[in-house]
């Protein structure tokens, strides 16, 4: 049986914001002017158009609604659909990629109150990512600061195509101040559109443009290793959402023989990067990118060499699976139980509490 | 930690019986200029000037070096320099001795790794691309028939790309075409057709090696900061060169076509090939062009070279890869004589039949290559 069982732990799930609109009552009298005047709205990611089917299940969404904008319907669809006791919210407006760092601040913060005031709230199963401005980390700090009191937020969301790749050292004071709050790093796909989204140019098509995000995760990884934000910051959990997780051994392989030709460079990385990667690195389970059959599924988790990694998601409202079949073919029922709860118990500290 | 550190060192090992008979294909062998000197008999007078006063221009920030250092000098193995003076793999006599009678080759694809085919100035870069070949022509496939070049083409400039490619066909020396993989846009796009063209009717492949500046940031999420991730990152990018290779359609609209990814490894495709056909699944409205599932394209018009070879903590991982892959897509390749090169008697450290061991060492590249 593919259905999900029933008290897990779905590490992302998608509330969007309906438009700026929503967000009026959240910003100051400065902000409420300036959108207004202005007419500024529409800044959902480009790299998920919400009118594509893969963004919003069909069955999923309201009929010409933009998906995703419906508590009651994540709580029916995704909540209850999938039995599930928590579900994190990684609301995706495109606060990361807002070139005027102050606008980007102030909506970091309208958009964390509207999340707590409009869905956690409301819904006690929610937890939430906290949207910050990384375009300034300063701003992505206070930000922080300011949520840090409040136990449902979990973890800190950034995006796998930004400025830097993300070990680069204008992120670590994110990184400092989420390590102090026990929160988690999310990195999840979609681009700020500050460089082609290939090292080739651009894609023309959006499925080339999704499919190649996860070698920007791959590239993600090897900066978080060789700049040493793993031994700089060991308590923290780094999870990538959104980014497949099939290619993970072939990407170690690699990682770990250029590393040990080229340490010399990087003395500070002391382990072997796919070691590294197993402590530090978790991944949400949908998309899959499957392999053909249950057993090379098998064959492949094996090549992962961790049980740990894995972390239930739904990916609500994205289509990456049809009807309730969340469950990719190969996952043992004692693989299941771990990625349902285990798993995600053990990436979020902030999380253990409500599951005493 | 001192720079022997990231030294590449080869141990003297016993060759392994079955391996040591066989005839090889190496793949990726590199060439060099002896000096940029020497491809100025091949140039118009206009060009000599023009090097000694403006140089060459690609977008990189440093004159002469590389954006990323490299391990090692000239980015090669420390014994691989000529005793006759001369930088690594400029020396033919030395390249025979060192590789070519050693590992018992039969035949060796040269790549030479130099700007030309991403220069800025596209007359320049034409004129150095023709210059190259003719280099190449008399100086290595002409002296020693074990050796066949690529044809040298200038990626941004497609009609003199075709001009270059026509000048040498039918040439039994030359076996591929080479344009840059870091190339202005994705290697799919319509602007670069008229090479796939003109390859596709004469029955040559295209050979990707992982080469060029573009001036796009060299990871998909950024600037790297360190050579041991850009040495990683460039096989990242040839797999984003698949993927655009097979979504643009270019085997649709070419499907005589291959396409050899040359120095990416190949532990990668499976996992590429399933996303795509994962997220085609439910975005194939998008490129109605696709007549197949994507995975069907990498099976039948891309090969790909060993080098660097992977190693799994389990080397028989490396037989699950190969069965995903393919046993026919696998060509062996040295990289000599850079400092991270495959040992024949070495690499891929699982058990293989002998027949698997003729198919990835050989006769998975006559095939592709059409070699006699």
């Amino acid at each position: 049986m593919n259905m999900a069982l029933p008290g897990g732990i779905d590490c992302d799930v998608h509330p969007a914001l309906p438009g700026m609109q929503a967000l009026l009552p959240y910003l100051d009298a400065y902000w409420q002017e300036q959108v207004t005047v202005r007419g500024i709205d529409g800044l959902d990611l480009a790299s998920f158009p919400l009118q594509m089917e893969a963004h919003g299940r069909r069955d999923w969404r309201e009929p010409g609604g933009k998906p995703g904008t419906s508590l009651e319907r994540l709580q029916r669809d995704a909540l209850d659909g999938f039995g599930s006791r928590l579900a994190i919210c990684n609301p995706l407006y495109g606060v990361l990629a807002i070139y005027n760092e102050h606008f980007a601040a102030a909506v970091a913060r309208a958009m964390n109150d509207w999340i707590t005031a409009e869905w956690l709230d409301r819904e006690p199963r929610l937890r939430a990512s906290i949207t910050v401005a990384a375009q300034n980390a300063e701003h992505a700090v206070d930000e922080i600061e300011r949520r840090a009191g409040d136990a449902r937020f979990v973890q800190v969301l950034l995006l796998a195509q930004d400025e830097a790749p993300l070990g680069n050292r204008r992120y670590w004071p994110i990184y400092a101040a989420a390590e102090r709050h026990g929160l988690s790093i999310g990195v999840h796909a979609g681009s700020t559109f500050r460089h082609a989204t290939t090292s080739n140019g651009w894609p023309s098509y959006h499925l080339e443009d999704y499919a190649a995000h996860s070698q920007a995760f791959q590239s993600n990884l090897l900066s978080l290793v060789h700049e040493g934000v793993f031994n700089k910051f060991p308590a923290l959990k780094f999870v990538l959402i959104e980014s497949g997780f099939t290619w993970l051994p072939a990407f170690m392989w690699r990682a770990n023989k250029t590393w040990r030709g080229v340490r010399a460079e990087v003395p500070w990385v002391d382990r072997a990067p796919g070691e590294l990667i197993r402590d530090h690195v978790r991944f949400t389970l949908q998309p899959t990118d499957s392999p053909p059959t249950g057993e090379d599924m098998e064959r492949l988790l094996e090549q992962i060499g961790s049980d740990d990694m894995l972390l239930f998601s739904t990916d609500y409202p994205h289509w990456q699976f049809d009807g309730q079949n969340v469950w990719p073919a190969g996952f043992s029922d004692a693989l299941k139980r771990r990625v349902l709860v285990d798993n995600p118990r053990n990436a979020y500290p902030r999380l253990k509490e409500a599951l005493q | 930690m001192t720079p022997e550190d990231g030294r590449t060192v080869v141990a003297e090992a016993p060759a392994s019986a079955s391996r040591s008979k066989l005839k090889l294909i190496d793949c990726d062998v590199h060439h060099a200029l002896r000096s940029s000197k020497d491809l100025l008999p091949y140039m118009a007078s206009r060009w000599h000037a023009h090097l000694k006063e403006f140089g060459r221009r690609r977008p990189v920030p440093f004159t002469a070096a590389s954006p990323y250092p490299k391990t090692a000098p000239a980015l090669s193995r420390t014994d691989s320099w000529p005793p006759n003076g001369g930088p690594p793999g400029s020396d033919l006599a030395f390249m025979q001795e060192q590789l070519l009678d050693p590992y018992n080759i039969e035949y060796a694809m040269l790549h030479l790794l130099m700007s030309g085919m991403d220069e800025r100035n596209q007359d320049l870069g034409n004129a150095t691309c023709s210059a190259i070949n003719d280099w190449q022509y008399e100086h290595w496939t002409q002296k020693d028939k074990r050796l066949k070049a690529a044809i040298v083409v200038p990626g941004e400039d497609p009609p003199a790309a075709v001009r270059e490619i026509e000048r040498w066909a039918g040439n039994p020396d030359f076996a591929q075409v080479s344009l840059v993989t870091h190339a202005i846009e994705p290697l799919g796009r319509r602007r670069y057709w008229p090479i796939y063209e003109a390859a596709a009717a004469l029955g040559l492949p295209i050979g990707l090696h992982s080469s060029g500046n573009n001036g796009h940031a060299v990871t998909s999420a950024g600037w790297c900061s360190y050579y041991v991730e850009e040495q990683h990152n460039v096989a990242l990018s040839q797999q984003n060169l698949a993927i655009s290779l097979v979504c643009e359609g270019v085997f649709e609209r070419f499907p005589a076509l291959k396409a050899v990814i040359i120095e990416a490894g190949f532990v990668w495709v499976p996992s590429v090939a399933w996303r795509l056909d994962q997220h085609w699944g439910r975005m194939r409205g998008e490129v109605p062009h696709l007549s197949k599932k994507p995975s069907e394209y990498f099976r039948q018009n891309i090969w790909y070279t060993s080098q660097p070879s992977d190693e799994p903590e389990k080397p028989e991982y490396l037989r699950q890869s190969l069965d995903w892959l393919g046993w026919d897509r696998l060509l062996f390749a040295t990289d000599y004589p850079h400092w991270d090169m495959d040992n024949p008697e070495q690499a891929l450290k699982f058990r293989m039949s002998e027949a698997e061991q003729r198919r990835v060492f050989a006769e998975n590249a006559r095939a592709v290559y059409g070699l006699a």
